[in-house]
């Protein structure tokens, strides 16, 4: 008994060495790097990890850099479940953002508890149809959604430059919105970080996420899907239905982010103002194995990695591009995932 | 005779189980070595162990006298080792040649000789009496052809040892007939075969001796002459196994489903199910006879809901069901145990529990208000049914990919005739099953035609057809040329009819009532 335990807990520890090992790979790849430019690695990391995560500032902006991402990551986790790649995040939330934004300017004199959650929800609305296009052709016509969601994607950046510099162009030159109303901001949580109520929605769709994959009838129908169309098909799940079903629900959480950046962050609709916070998605559900609590954490990393860019670029040699080598690397050894593990494994024999 | 394979001491633990327990196996150079045993056994796992698939936890293989160190499929290959699997592993869009030379090319400058590899593998094919077309799509080719390009495969590798992982389970008789004319072609030319079968019958048929395994360890090895079947039966399982099903006759009730004039025609648009009408009673089992692809398939799909007809009419008790989706056909109590339980059947990835109630997942008591599952009766649920059909291991929470083929089917199987449904379609329901586990099922079906279920049975295997039928429906290009009572008729005449021949010059002494009545 006892053992059966052991060999259980080293098989779910198994799901995790690959991320970690990951990580550790990159560093040590990125040391070399470091070392190229003449700085020592050690005090290099030293300050990016006291930057990120050295004091409850630091703390509290990696967390806020980390909000989007959560979203994002839980996005293209939830329609991977599904057999989905939905490459579309960005575009996704590019039309979120504006929904919301749209809805926080233009509705006046409403009180918060309504006006906050309808720009919320009109920012899902919005992203979820626009998932919901790939979805469709998908089910119907058996159109691959990588290419209908890259599609979506420019659809969508260019409708929001329209928009954005066209009717709902601000006051002030610059292309953006006028700032949305008091009544529809995320609240700043630690003044001066950035850090909002975002993050309370964030962690309340993790567990969403987990509830809905795993203890319910749609998420079963939906990784059944995932796994064995023809299987699921076999047991009476309709394979068209959880496809459009997990692009509308993967495209609403994708839209949080855009949400959560106008909302939270910058007050306003600015055009292209994701730094490719969509496709970061897909690098944190490869690096939290599409779990969502793997997507919170690496969320966080990736988060912890921009802020402390900007310090290490500040105070050491090293240049603050470093940490996108770091984040490549990570990708590449995750998604190199047997490569990783037969290095793990020879470790262990040897 | 020389060994050119000892296996020595191979041990190997799974979570909760020893699939190999201290397992030491001698193959002579140049033999046919049959290895059996029950459903999770071990074979595969051995196999795989030689192969390189697996690591042994402990244990020692010798190749030719020599301590060997597999640690992966291209030393094996290397060694001249070459696999076949229970579940093949060809590249659907490329063809028979470029699939065999897969891995192996010959090439110059990194450019692929294609026209060498067709004449290679034509070459080969026609050394070996394995007949296939080097230039066809796999995807085009029957399961036997496919099985012979896996053959060639390790052929063109140089393989002196041909492991066979239960090839005859997809084949029809016909085709098992020609497999083994290549073994025995392979045999002369000095390969060696361990061959994995569960019908004792092909033990005694092509193998020089034979090796039993029994829940991990290894019961003795045999030479083929000196033993027998019941023997064999009785090491294999452990007891004496009926070898016939004893049942009673049919007590047929009213009509429960009616097809009416059926008409399937596949994607490319050919006519697969030609008008075919037949009716199934309660309390009785109807078994269509025919060699595989006879359209046999394409009805049962267009029954279950899976696959649309093009014209023709199912009714259960009177009600049409044809236009309606699987999942409200399930629900009026249509059971269906599918031909490939990898494709259809199971979901892999998932628990031992959460496939068992595949298809019942949407009702109660599976789910509760708001959607949610009720985790306590899903595991209630598959407990019960893995004790009452004695699924191993019997832990519902392993994921169903580790199980043994033959546990795999168990665990469809219970979820079917759990239901107790009325209307139950059962194809090739022992498919890869040991003999304790078939005499199981076809236990079971009997139960569920006792208990007034109106059952079909499709089957390659006639002795399966005929020891449960009460009625046998001969399937041929499409059409139901015949309907015969089970009583009526043999394996003689079935054969012909299932090959094409004339209903009515079948048996110049039968009454035949015809598919057109
Ligand atoms: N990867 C795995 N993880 C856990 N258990 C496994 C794994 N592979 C096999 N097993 C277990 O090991 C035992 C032996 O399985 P194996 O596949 O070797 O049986 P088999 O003799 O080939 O059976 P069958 O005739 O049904 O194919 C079974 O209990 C099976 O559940
Ligand atoms: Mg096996």
């Amino acid at each position: 008994m006892l053992r059966l335990k052991l060999q259980q807990s080293s098989l779910i520890s198994r799901d995790l060495l690959v991320p970690i090992v990951s990580v550790l790979l990159a560093l040590l790849v990125g040391a070399i790097f470091i070392l190229i430019v003449g700085e020592n690695p050690l005090h290099a990391y030293k300050v990016l990890f006291l930057e990120s995560f050295g004091s409850i500032r630091s703390i509290a902006t990696t967390l806020q850099r980390a909000t989007p991402l959560i979203f994002t990551g839980l996005a293209v986790a939830f329609a991977f479940r599904c057999g989905l790649f939905n490459i579309g995040a960005e575009g996704q939330l590019y039309v979120g953002a504006m929904a919301a934004a749209i809805v926080g300017i233009t509705f006046t004199g409403l009180p918060k508890i309504i006006h906050l959650p309808m720009a919320i929800i009109a920012g899902m609305v919005a992203g979820g149809l626009w998932a919901a296009v790939p979805g469709l052709l998908k089910a119907k016509l058996g159109v691959h959604e990588v290419i209908n969601t890259i599609m979506m994607n420019f659809i969508a950046f260019y409708l929001t430059d329209f928009l954005v510099t066209g009717p709902f162009h601000g006051g002030r030159w610059a292309p953006e919105t006028d700032r949305i109303m008091p009544t529809a901001v995320l609240e700043r949580l630690f003044v001066p970080t950035r850090l909002n109520t975002g993050i309370i929605l964030a962690v309340v769709a993790i567990i969403l996420v987990y509830i809905i994959l795993w203890k319910t009838r749609t998420g079963y129908e939906i990784r059944a899907v995932g796994f064995n169309p023809t299987a699921a098909e076999y047991g009476g799940i309709s394979v068209s239905k959880n496809i459009v079903l997990a692009m509308v629900l993967s495209g609403a959480l994708a839209s949080l982010a855009g949400v959560e950046q106008i909302l939270g962050v910058h007050g306003r609709f600015i055009q292209r103002f994701s730094p490719d916070l969509g496709f970061m998605g897909i690098a944190v559900a490869l690096l939290g194995k599409n779990h969502p609590v793997g997507v919170f954490f690496a969320a966080v990393l990736f988060g912890a990695l921009r802020t402390g860019a900007a310090a290490m670029d500040r105070l050491t040699d090293v240049p603050r591009e470093l940490v996108v080598i770091i984040q490549a690397l990570i990708i590449m050894f995750v998604a190199a995932d047997e490569l990783t593990r037969r290095l793990i494994a020879r470790r262990r024999k040897a | 005779m020389d060994n050119i394979l000892e296996m020595k001491n191979i041990t190997k633990n799974f979570p909760g189980v020893v699939a190999n327990d201290d397992i030491s196996l001698d193959i002579r150079k140049g033999e046919i070595h049959a290895l059996v045993g029950e459903n999770g056994s071990g074979k595969s796992t051995l196999m795989n162990i030689l192969y390189g698939l697996y690591d042994a936890d402990s244990g020692e293989v010798f190749l030719n006298k020599k301590k060997v160190d597999i640690t992966d499929p291209r030393t094996a290959i290397n060694l001249g080792l070459g696999m076949v699997f229970q579940h093949f592993m060809l590249v659907d869009t490329l063809t028979v040649a470029e699939n065999v030379i897969l891995g192996s090319e010959p090439a110059r400058m990194h450019f692929i000789n294609y026209k060498k590899a067709v004449d290679d593998v034509a070459r080969l094919a026609k050394e070996y009496g394995l007949r296939v077309e080097p230039r066809s799509k796999v995807a085009d080719i029957s399961v036997g052809q496919q099985q012979r390009v896996e053959i060639l495969k390790a052929l063109y590798r140089q393989a002196e040892v041909l492991i066979l992982d239960e090839p005859t389970a997809v084949l029809t008789p016909q085709e098992t007939e020609e497999l083994f004319q290549v073994m025995n072609n392979l045999k002369k030319q000095g390969t060696t075969i361990i061959f994995i079968t569960h019908k004792i019958k092909e033990v005694l048929a092509i193998s020089d001796r034979v090796s039993v395994l029994r829940r991990g360890k290894l019961v003795g090895t045999k030479n083929t002459k000196e033993t027998n079947h019941p023997e064999l039966a009785e090491m294999m399982v452990g007891r004496e196994v009926l070898l016939r099903v004893e049942k009673t006759p049919a007590q047929p009730g009213k009509t429960v489903a009616s097809i009416i004039n059926i008409n399937v025609r596949d994607r490319v648009g050919t006519h697969k199910v030609k008008d075919v009408s037949l009716d199934i009673m309660s309390g009785e089992v109807l078994g269509i006879a025919g060699v595989e692809g006879n359209g046999q398939q394409e009805l049962i799909e267009a029954i279950t809901g899976l696959n649309r007809a093009e014209s023709g009419e199912v009714l259960l008790h009177g009600k049409p069901i044809h236009k309606l989706p699987p999942m409200p056909i399930k629900k009026r109590g249509v059971g269906y145990i599918p031909e490939d339980r990898h494709k259809r059947g199971l979901i892999l990835e998932y628990s031992v529990a959460d496939n068992m109630i595949l298809g019942l997942h949407s009702q109660a008591p599976f789910v509760e208000k708001f959607l949610f599952r009720n985790e306590k009766a899903i595991q209630e649920n598959a407990q019960k049914l893995v004790e009452e059909y004695d699924v191993r291991p019997p832990n519902i929470k392993q994921l169903v990919q580790t199980l043994s083929g033959g546990n795999q089917q168990k665990v469809i199987v219970a979820r079917e005739f759990s239901r107790n449904p009325e209307f139950l379609v059962c194809s090739q329901p022992t498919r890869g099953l040991d003999i304790g586990a078939i005499e199981f099922i076809h236990k079971e079906i009997i139960r569920q035609r006792d208990n007034g279920a109106a059952v079909i049975l499709v089957s390659a295997e006639l002795d399966e057809i005929l020891s449960l039928s009460d009625r046998v429906a001969v399937m041929y290009n499409g059409e139901v040329s015949a309907v015969l009572p089970v009583e009526k008729t043999d394996e003689r005449q079935l054969g012909y009819l299932m090959l094409g021949g004339d209903a009515q010059k079948a048996e110049g002494d039968v009454e035949i009532e015809t598919a057109a009545e």
